[in-house]
């Protein structure tokens, strides 16, 4: 796999299929899209890298092990529906903020879930995709 | 307690896993952050409780959606008592896996998996939705699918194959039963299902979905005809996990069957029937089981199905004093079954075996643990006053007030049953002398640890035989909590109000 067109390609796909994972996680709350499938494309990203470049090199772009990601987006996603009892509305209730912001449009809590879910699915497929590159 | 509170004791078990799995490598770490978090769980579960049988049954729409759209989180006095057990169980099992447990497998992710199991028992108690109920049961499965397969033993393997099997399809015919009660009435929060259920015409459909609900629920619950996994798989993971499973998976089977056939499909006189045959023979086939196996941890798996007998056939009695004894059983059977899988865990890490023939001689080595296993033996024959007797008083009055005398022979054989093997398990393992073990430094092993491991194994039998006397001596109190539950379950009208907040009902 180490052909010099899919190795240069795969250094410009890295950045444009994260970019386009973004798009897609922040799209999702009324179109097709959200954090699980933004989470799988992203992923796509990086075992595309390690195919082209090998396995060490894509680790060396992260400064940890994929794994952390896990329990970060569990984190996030868990206070995101607790978030509501602070001001005493039930579990998982959508507070919004009264203004949109520019770019992103209206945030809610339910992107911060959304964005928990995107980092899970991250870190639970790269882990898997990892440990079966490293024991080929 | 302000009712957006009850949806703490799910969230805190998914924030205890999360933390864990932030831990991933720091063994000890992960082992104290357990212990601490399953006590801080106990006090939540207790504070519910509390709350709940001094305010009444607490409900919280999930999402601020309201009841029929949203998803309800209900805690009654079952749902709420079902969660102190767990929470109980769970610190047990949290204790004893400090140093039940090898490093290996806390390093594969025993813990936060252990964790998130308890937090899908929790919702499944607390939910008031049944399409919701059925993504705890799948949380759970998943779990224990990972739990009984962790650390990957060739045995183990095996007896997970046929522990996803059947539950796999224990849920496929649990959904298809919930896709047909949603044809028939859009709807699935289970207080407005109770209404409507009972307006339906078409009887013939309603009861061919309340005996899908049946055996979705009888699979997992491991009633008559269905139990052959139990068996087969429940003796193969490490004590710990058994210890677990054994205690409460089978019973959340039991707690959707009795919730379900309570507030959305009175059963007739047919399902009656049928329950209180199926109870019995539950009785008698894991009697007659238990009767066979040398291996004690396969002796347990066998008295769990027999014991499943008693609540389905209370359930099946279905007057109220029944319900007080299916109840008060299943109080008493969290609580001793985890007891007797903790035992045997305590028992292979003292004799370095499971085989009845082989061991012997603790009453010579340990007379006070031995102490210890009575107070679980006989709590499980229902020898008076402890807690076992208490429940199959009230099964044998509700049968004597229907007339239904065939359960009263099978709660006396059944009794019988589990007095006989319980009768041999203690001549073999405590009174005899020790048999020719294959493996003799194991028992110089347990010497050899240090106190604080010791102690890790003991204290958890000692805290749950301590809830057993409770319960035995104490059974006024908890008599009172089932009687309001038994009340409750017979006249779900605060059940409905409380959900539906209508004022009609």
């Amino acid at each position: 796999m180490r052909s010099l067109i899919f190795r240069t390609a795969a250094g410009y796909l890295l950045p444009i299929l994260l970019l386009f994972s973004v798009f897609i996680l922040l799209r999702g709350h009324y179109l097709p899209g959200g954090g699980f499938v933004g989470g799988l494309i992203a992923s796509i990203a990086f075992v595309l890298h390690s195919i082209a470049n090998g396995i060490e090199n894509t680790k060396k772009i992260f400064k940890f092990h994929p794994r952390i990601l896990m329990p970060m987006g569990l984190c996030l996603s868990l206070f995101s529906g607790l978030s509501p009892l602070l001001v005493n509305k039930p579990f998982m209730t959508g507070l919004w903020f009264k203004e949109p912001f520019p770019v992103i449009g209206m945030v809610g809590s339910a992107l911060f879930f959304d964005i928990g879910v995107y980092l899970v699915v991250i870190g639970v497929v790269l882990t898997i995709i990892f440990t079966i590159l490293e024991s080929i | 307690m302000n009712p957006l509170y009850i949806v703490l004791p799910v969230a805190f078990q998914l924030f205890t896993a999360v933390v864990l799995l932030f831990f991933w490598n720091k063994t000890n770490l992960q082992r104290g952050l357990s212990v601490a978090a399953s006590i801080t769980a106990l006090a939540l579960a207790a504070w519910l409780m509390a709350a709940v049988l001094q305010d009444g049954i607490l409900v919280m729409q999930a999402g601020a959606w309201e009841a029929q759209f949203g998803i309800s989180f209900v805690a009654d006095a079952f749902s709420s008592t079902m969660v102190l057990l767990t929470s109980l169980a769970g610190l047990a099992v949290s204790i004893f896996s400090t140093s039940g447990i090898r490093s290996a497998r806390v390093q594969l992710g025993f813990y936060p998996v252990f964790h998130l199991l308890l937090m899908g028992l929790n919702g499944a108690f607390l939910t008031g939705d049944i399409f919701n109920l059925y993504v705890w049961f799948e949380i759970i499965i998943i779990a224990s699918f990972v739990l009984i397969t962790l650390g990957g033993a060739k045995d183990q393997l095996e007896g997970s194959v046929k522990y996803v099997t059947m539950n796999l399809l224990a849920s496929a015919i649990f959904l298809t039963a919930i896709a047909i009660l949603y044809g028939l009435t859009g709807s699935l929060n289970m207080a407005d299902l109770s209404i409507q259920v009972a307006n339906i015409e078409n009887r013939g459909l309603v009861n061919i979905t309340a005996l899908l609900f049946l055996v979705g629920f009888g699979i997992k619950s491991a009633i008559f005809p269905l139990y052959f996994w139990l068996p087969a798989s429940y003796h193969t993971p490490p004590a710990t996990i058994s210890a677990i499973f054994g205690g409460l998976l089978t019973k959340v089977g039991v707690y959707a069957m009795i919730r379900v056939f309570t507030l959305i499909f009175i059963p007739d006189e047919f399902m009656l029937n049928l329950l209180i045959w199926i109870g019995g023979l539950s009785i008698l086939s894991g009697g007659a089981g238990a009767l066979l196996q040398n291996n004690i941890r396969r002796v347990f798996s066998y008295l769990i199905i027999c014991h499943i007998g008693y609540m389905i056939a209370g359930l099946g009695l279905y007057t109220e004093v029944a319900l007080v004894g299916a109840i008060f059983y299943l109080i008493h059977d969290i609580v001793v079954k985890t007891n007797l899988f903790l035992i045997s865990g305590l028992i292979y890490k003292i004799k370095g075996s499971y085989n009845m023939k082989l061991l012997g001689g603790i009453y010579s080595s340990f007379p006070l643990l031995a102490l210890m296993f009575a107070i679980s033996f006989f709590s499980l024959i229902g020898i008076p006053p402890l807690s076992g007797f208490w429940a199959k008083l009230f099964l044998i009055e509700g049968s004597l007030d229907t007339g239904q005398y065939m359960v009263i022979a099978f709660i006396t054989l059944g009794s019988f049953i589990t007095l006989f093997v319980m009768a041999k398990m203690w001549l073999e393992i405590v009174w005899k002398k020790e048999g020719a073990l294959p493996d003799k430094q194991s028992s110089t092993a347990y010497l050899a640890m240090p106190y604080a491991k010791r102690f890790a194994l003991v204290f958890p039998i000692v805290l749950l035989s301590g809830a057993l006397l409770f319960i035995g001596f104490g059974a006024e109190f908890i008599l009172a909590v089932a009687k309001q539950i038994a009340a409750e379950l017979k006249d779900p009208s605060a059940y409905l109000g409380a959900v539906l907040k209508r004022g009609t009902i």
